[in-house]
């Protein structure tokens, strides 16, 4: 299709050609019973590597302690909580797609929804990756909830890192809820068409005995219409808790009220990026480019302008209120962010998250698969730099300039990030090969001439 | 498996959205109730076409998101105000603004889980796998590409003849019926059958089993156990670093603890009778904390009421009853010399009750001795 010849004042039909509904099935559960192909072997090779790279940093972590990571006074938090705030965020896409756009009557998310949610759940569980280890004590999570014991204390409720707990917690229990509830009538299509009697066994028992009665359709469309409304309240909660971990402080550079619109800005931002770029080899690979269209993956990138946008505006909010506020410390803290040791970080920041995104206003970029891939990467990687800007400039130069230090990770940081990648491509490898990848009862409903005539 | 006689229903198949309504429409028309429309996905309008009640899965999610939020924000208002109240921050221990995060959570995580799993339970009675339906060609279309009714045999109105008639009526094709299966020999699952019983008790021996494991046995591994094992050294343990061979440092000869002064008075009942005066008033305060410090340490052998009855009766020279006349009539300072510095076989508390301690502990003996020797007017 050519740039040109699109028009936008007629919506974009949601699957493109007129496919019948069985067709719908057969493409998307044709990667479920084929036999995986060379390309996804080495793809496995390779994320089953980097998933391995990190497990032996893990258990040298473990095993000799924190000392082995570059935290130390006064950057104590580190490669940990940069990569625990990066990978919440890139869950956040998910629910933004399944929930909020849900709620906005947005069709053009059936082929997209299935996909982003089992990413939110991925990534969630990368992110609990890194608190656990950061504890030091990975084998002792009880202490972080309300428990009975004999101390008789418990928790502390006022501490958004206890918030946190019970966010990050509810986030991803109620994502695999809604997940596996879109995903019950899909099991049951294919409990119906597989030949193999494991297979049917499998799907049977994961379908609970779905038949597709509209006495159960209509009180599971008002389910998940009511858990799409409480996910949309949930997502935002979530990156605002995870934003309070840092708000509620006292830090120069932390202590501020701008930063619960802006993490969540940021996280549907980089979650949009990663859908995006994981999207592009799903559709090329399993032959879903009349499902997943290009309009779908152009939708996505006005939606990375939108948030980009939000996301430059604040970091301009922030110099401003620094200045604007007469707090000196605050002052000190944001030049220093931009002239100090950490310049180079800050600007790569700024490049990739404010600049590169702002390519997408023209439709020749929006609708270019290498382009738009390219700044997907670039949103991606300016996103993690954003954690670590916040993160160790505002920690690294405090009041005391005795105390003042610069953070280097070590490798074992790096194994330990390259690995949550791994986890989470592996997850992803697997996911793609064992469940249908797109929500075959939703992209039936959307089909032409899939609704009767008179509604 | 083997099939029963009686049909469960009659199934007709349909090629689009619009035949399907059309059919639902005219099946309810003809009266009947006992019977369900199959399709891939949810038809627009089919609710309408059914005449079905609308549905009350969001009463579950308010009970259930109603419940989440009035149990979390009760469990924080009970720890931090009654069982353990901590201050945080110099903030109030009931610092409201602080419990919005948790309890909000609680509530989506139980409306959107419990509500789920109730529609799944309560309104699908789910799961189900042995369903007449399931395992049909009617099923394997449905579930693929087709439209389907199913006029149950148990509908009032239903009459074989009549309704496949109906259904070819409205343009289905391929109407069937569908039979049960027939039982299984084992019937409804009992109670007390032995086999389930035997999973029960399996069960709970491995549970136990693994928590006995776990905890007594795996916690004591390495690395769990490092948070007790470390190198350092405790109490009462020797030590080859110091010369004498014990790990623990004794204070220098001297050292005065907090809050204890050396007594001045040493040796010298008399002065401390003449000279030294109770510095606390008797308060009630001070009069209940002379009585836990009483019952603490004076009560074991001159009796909970100072009458010298205690339970060491007869294994010492029995401890003296603090009713004495001797007693009531001497000055505070005597008392206070005698706690300070013991008396005959009675060793001395000074290095074990602080000073203000001492002092409110005979505010206490004065008032048992009051007590037991009340006036006229005291009583009234």
């Amino acid at each position: 299709m050519s740039s040109a010849a699109v028009d936008y004042t007629q919506e974009a039909p949601v699957v493109e050609g007129q496919p019948a509904a069985s067709a719908i099935e057969a493409v998307i559960a044709a990667p479920l019973d084929e036999f995986p192909s060379r390309t996804w072997w080495i793809a496995f090779a390779v994320t089953s590597t980097m998933l391995g790279v990190g497990a032996f940093c893990i258990l040298v972590t473990v095993g000799w302690g924190l000392g082995v990571w570059g935290i130390n006074q006064p950057v104590a938090w580190g490669f940990d909580i940069v990569n625990f705030v990066f990978w919440v965020g890139i869950g956040h896409a998910g629910t933004l797609i399944s929930a909020i756009l849900f709620l906005l009557r947005q069709r053009w998310r059936t082929g997209i929804a299935r996909f982003a949610e089992a990413m939110t759940i991925f990534a969630v569980m990368c992110a609990g990756l890194f608190p656990l280890l950061h504890t030091g004590r990975p084998w002792l999570p009880l202490y972080l909830t309300p428990y009975l014991s004999q101390h008789g204390i418990w928790v502390n409720f006022t501490s958004p890192l206890l918030w946190d707990v019970f966010a990050v917690s509810t986030y991803l229990t109620v994502s695999a809820v809604f997940w596996y509830l879109g995903l019950i009538p899909d099991l049951a299509t294919l409990r119906d068409r597989t030949q193999s009697t494991t297979k049917k066994t499998v799907y049977s028992v994961l379908s609970l005995g779905w038949r597709h009665s509209n006495r159960h359709w209509q009180h599971f469309e008002r389910a998940y219409l009511i858990l799409a409304g409480f996910a949309t309240p949930l997502v935002l909660s979530v990156h605002t808790i995870v934003s309070f971990d840092f708000a509620v402080s006292v830090i120069p550079g932390w202590h501020t009220t701008i930063f619960p619109p802006y993490f969540v800005a940021g996280a549907v931002f980089s979650g949009f990026a990663m859908v995006q770029n994981v999207l592009i080899f799903v559709r090329q690979a399993f032959k879903l480019k009349h499902i997943i269209t290009l309009d779908h993956l152009e939708k996505m990138n006005k939606v990375m302008i939108l948030t980009g946008s939000m996301v430059g505006y604040a970091y301009a909010m922030e110099f401003f209120i620094a200045w604007y506020s007469g707090n000196q410390f605050e002052t000190f803290v944001f030049l220093n962010r931009a002239l100090g040791p950490y310049a180079w970080a800050y600007w790569i920041m700024v490049t990739c998250n404010v600049i590169f995104p702002q390519l997408f206003w023209f439709r020749r970029v929006r609708r270019s698969i290498p382009l738009m891939f390219a700044i997907g990467v670039f949103v991606n990687v300016g996103m993690w730099f954003e954690r670590f800007v916040i993160v160790v400039t505002s920690l690294h130069r405090d009041f005391l300039p005795s105390s003042w230090g610069y953070y280097v990770p070590s490798l074992y940081d790096v194994g330990i990030l390259i690995g949550s990648f791994g986890l989470f491509f592996t997850l992803i490898l697997v996911f793609v090969r064992v469940l249908p990848v797109v929500s075959i009862s939703e992209v039936k409903a959307v089909l032409p001439g899939g609704q009767p005539s008179r509604h | 498996m083997k099939r029963q006689d009686t049909p469960y229903g009659i199934t007709a198949l349909f090629e689009s959205p619009d035949q399907i309504i059309h059919a639902a429409e005219e099946v309810v028309r003809k009266g009947f109730t006992r019977f369900d429309v199959n399709t891939p996905y949810p038809v627009h309008g089919m609710d309408g076409a059914m005449k079905l009640k609308p549905s009350r899965v969001g009463f579950f999610a308010l009970a259930f998101g109603l419940l989440g939020a009035i149990s979390s924000v009760g469990f924080m208002t009970w720890v931090t105000l009654v069982d353990y109240p901590l201050v945080i921050g110099g903030k109030p221990c009931w610092s409201w603004p602080a419990f919005v995060p948790v309890a909000f959570e609680i509530t989506v995580l139980l409306a959107s889980v419990l509500s789920v799993l109730s529609m799944i339970v309560v309104y699908f009675k789910f799961p189900n796998v042995s369903h007449p339906l399931h395992d049909t060609d009617y099923m394997k279309r449905v579930s693929s590409d087709r439209f389907g009714i199913c006029i149950q045999a148990d509908d009032p109105h239903f009459d074989e003849a009549q309704v496949r008639q109906l259904l070819k009526g409205v343009g289905g094709e391929e109407i069937r019926p569908v039979f049960f299966e027939e039982e299984e020999p084992a019937g409804a699952p009992k109670l007390f059958d032995p086999r389930f019983l035997g999973v029960l008790l399996l069960t709970a021996v491995a549970t136990a089993g693994i928590t006995y494991f776990s905890f007594n046995v795996v916690l004591y591994w390495e690395p769990f156990s490092w948070m007790s094992e470390q190198a350092r050294l405790n109490a009462q343990e020797p030590s080859s670093l110091f010369p004498n061979g014990v790990g623990m440092r004794p204070p220098v000869k001297g050292t005065v603890a907090r809050g204890f002064v050396p007594y001045a008075f040493a040796g010298r009942p008399e002065d401390a009778g003449k000279y030294l005066r109770n510095p606390l008033l008797p308060t009630e305060d001070v009069v209940q904390r002379g009585r836990k410090r009483y019952l603490t340490f004076c009560s074991p052998c001159h009796g909970n009421f100072g009458q010298g009855n205690s339970r060491l009766q007869g294994q010492f020279p029995n401890p003296p009853t603090l009713h004495s006349d001797k007693v009531r009539d001497w000055p505070d300072g005597n008392v206070y010399h005698v706690i300070t510095e013991g008396q005959n076989v009675m060793p001395g508390y000074g290095s074990q009750i602080s000073r203000e301690d001492r002092w409110a502990i005979i505010h206490y003996i004065r008032v048992l001795q009051r007590a037991h020797n009340a006036k006229e007017s005291d009583l009234k």
